[in-house]
């Protein structure tokens, strides 16, 4: 397992938002995490990222706990994420931003007297995310300049550039139009093998998304996991289908 | 290309300035040079990190405070010396102080700022036997590149030596600070100005990284403030007094923190608008607030956003 989740719970206040969720990552996997509003998606994303600690349970990441480390820790580790809400550097360029996540993996940042410019490792490092997503055309466009889904695309493929173990996307194909949506997904599947990605755990309401790509699906409702199986179980689960997808979404 | 003629015909004019320009004018440019360095150094913070210091006076003081101390109270009269120390100061008061204040960002990082320059104004101010209280403390003549020039008339000091001294701290300063900016690290900073959620998930850590412009900042303001005293001849405590970090801000904003030389023209255009005002008003302040105004609502960015808006203008 690179990523486990085991026995989780999260109580804010009086409110229970996970209860005893254990949930593991596994080698090659694209793990879909699916559930209604209030299931516990955005607090379980939140734990797996180590962005919350649990208040029971624990979380670990290639063995090592990873309960409220920080995202900047994390992303060392090699555990990168992207967020539901687009997030974006709005003034600098999608080259730019590229190079700040090539700088960031290699270890670069405080090099105070290096010319960017002249390190051709971050160049070229960035230059083919920017391909890989399509987005060298719009290389030097600020990134406030670029459309919804490019912006989407931008937020993604920064976190590609990070080249992390696994990625957590949360609602990649959000803001993105319905007829662009399988075109995000090619991409993001195509960079995952591109770059050698061990897993990938995505946060995904549009259930074509999650059933056409997904290797496993884990259904959340009222902080418990519903269901956990491949995408033929999941579509053939009577609880699933009632409480989280509804019948038409399965058809 | 346009941008490097620019600046060459700009460092040119600065240096036939007291060829063809009168005596008094070209002893304005001292402190122009002193605060365009303070202010290329603020700047790292301001505009490339998005942090507005109100206590950078701090540093202006603890750097002409070291020229003063250094110069009345042991033998050194290097210059060099002078800068080299103050620059340590600076770093060595700027690292505990920023481990603080990085931790906050907008209203609260200013207002920590604030108050630990409060702070050093009081110390200067009380500790009389080490500071000279509200007197301040003489500045002797420093040497300039080993040289003891104590025979030149002061006049002929300042304008001649000290003005090409200055003249090349602040060229080897702006050169520095241009391949800071342009360096990985200048663009991890830019992440951090515009997007800190964003940058921390890419693994670059908003604190470390602000922690580092700050004492960058802080290292500028006090090779700046210890250019402030030979001029002078004199240090008060006036030098860290708040209204003076409003000052260096205001700089800031006049001559645009979007871009690298804005607040360096604002530096130049503050300098001799004050001195123009002085002149003419006794109430200079009150035209400073509403020249403050005015840019702010008129001219966000500054009198070099507008530059480079007629600029472009004329270009299209």
């Amino acid at each position: 397992m690179i990523l486990r989740a085991e026995g989780v719970r999260k109580v804010y206040g009086g409110f229970c938002a996970l209860d005893g969720v254990s949930l593991d990552v596994r080698e090659g996997e694209f793990l879909s995490i699916i559930g209604p509003n209030g299931a516990g998606k955005s607090t379980l994303v939140n734990l797996l990222t180590g962005v919350l600690r649990p208040t029971e349970g624990t979380v670990r990441f290639k063995d090592r706990d990873i309960a409220g480390i920080g995202p900047v820790a994390l992303a060392r580790l090699g555990l990168a994420r992207s967020f539901q809400l687009v997030q974006v550097f709005p003034d600098l360029t999608v080259l730019e931003t590229l190079q700040a996540a090539v700088v960031s993996r290699l270890g670069r940042g405080l090099r105070l007297f290096a010319s960017l410019r002249g390190d051709r490792e971050v160049q070229a490092g960035a230059l083919e995310v920017a391909e890989l997503f399509g987005l060298a055309d719009r290389r030097d466009a600020l990134a406030r300049h670029l459309s919804q889904g490019d912006k989407k695309l931008l937020d993604v493929a920064s976190a590609f550039a990070l080249r992390p173990e696994v990625i957590l996307l949360d609602e990649p194909t959000s803001g993105v139009s319905t007829a662009d949506k399988t075109a995000v997904m090619e991409i993001l599947v195509a960079a995952g093998r591109r770059i050698g990605l061990r897993a990938i755990v995505q946060v995904e309401h549009d259930m074509d998304i999650v059933f056409g790509y997904s290797d496993r699906i884990v259904a959340l409702h009222q902080g418990r996991v519903l269901a956990d199986g491949p995408p033929a179980a999941i579509r053939a689960d009577e609880r699933v289908l009632d409480m989280v997808i509804g019948r038409r979404g399965a058809g | 290309m346009k941008r490097a003629v620019v600046l060459t015909a700009a460092t040119a004019a600065v240096a036939a300035a007291p060829l063809v320009v009168g005596t008094y004018y070209v002893l304005l440019m001292l402190p122009f040079m002193a605060y365009a360095v303070v202010l290329l150094g603020l700047n790292l913070l301001f505009g490339y990190t998005g942090l507005v210091s109100f206590g950078h006076a701090l540093f202006v003081g603890i750097g002409a405070y070291t020229g003063a101390f250094i110069t009345s109270r042991t033998t050194i009269r290097s210059l060099e010396v002078i800068l080299l120390a103050a620059a340590a100061l600076g770093a060595l008061a700027a690292a505990p102080v920023g481990a603080i204040c990085v931790r906050h960002v907008k209203i609260y990082f200013g207002m920590l700022t604030l108050a630990f320059g409060m702070v050093f104004y009081t110390f200067l101010l009380k500790f009389y036997r080490l500071t000279g209280g509200d007197e301040g403390m003489p500045v002797l003549r420093p040497f300039l590149l080993g040289r003891d020039l104590g025979a030149t008339a002061k006049i002929d000091y300042l304008a001649g030596p000290y003005y090409y001294y200055s003249l090349g701290v602040l060229v080897l300063a702006a050169a520095v600070m241009w391949r800071i900016v342009h360096s990985p690290f200048g663009l991890c900073l830019r992440t951090i100005r515009d997007n800190p959620l964003k940058a921390e998930t890419l693994g670059v850590s908003a604190i470390r990284y602000r922690w580092w412009a700050f004492v960058i900042s802080a290292v500028y303001a006090a090779v700046g403030g210890a250019l402030l005293g030979p001029p002078t001849g004199n240090v008060d405590p006036t030098l860290a007094y708040w209204t003076h970090s409003g000052n260096i801000v205001f700089m800031t904003l006049l001559g645009g923190f979007a871009h690298f030389f804005g607040p360096v023209l604002g530096a130049l255009v503050f300098i001799y608008l004050q001195d123009f005002v002085m002149s003419v008003v006794p109430y200079w302040r009150l035209v400073f607030g509403a020249v403050l105004a005015a840019v702010v609502i008129f001219a966000p960015g500054g009198l070099m956003g507008l530059l480079v808006r007629r600029g472009r203008a004329a270009g299209a």
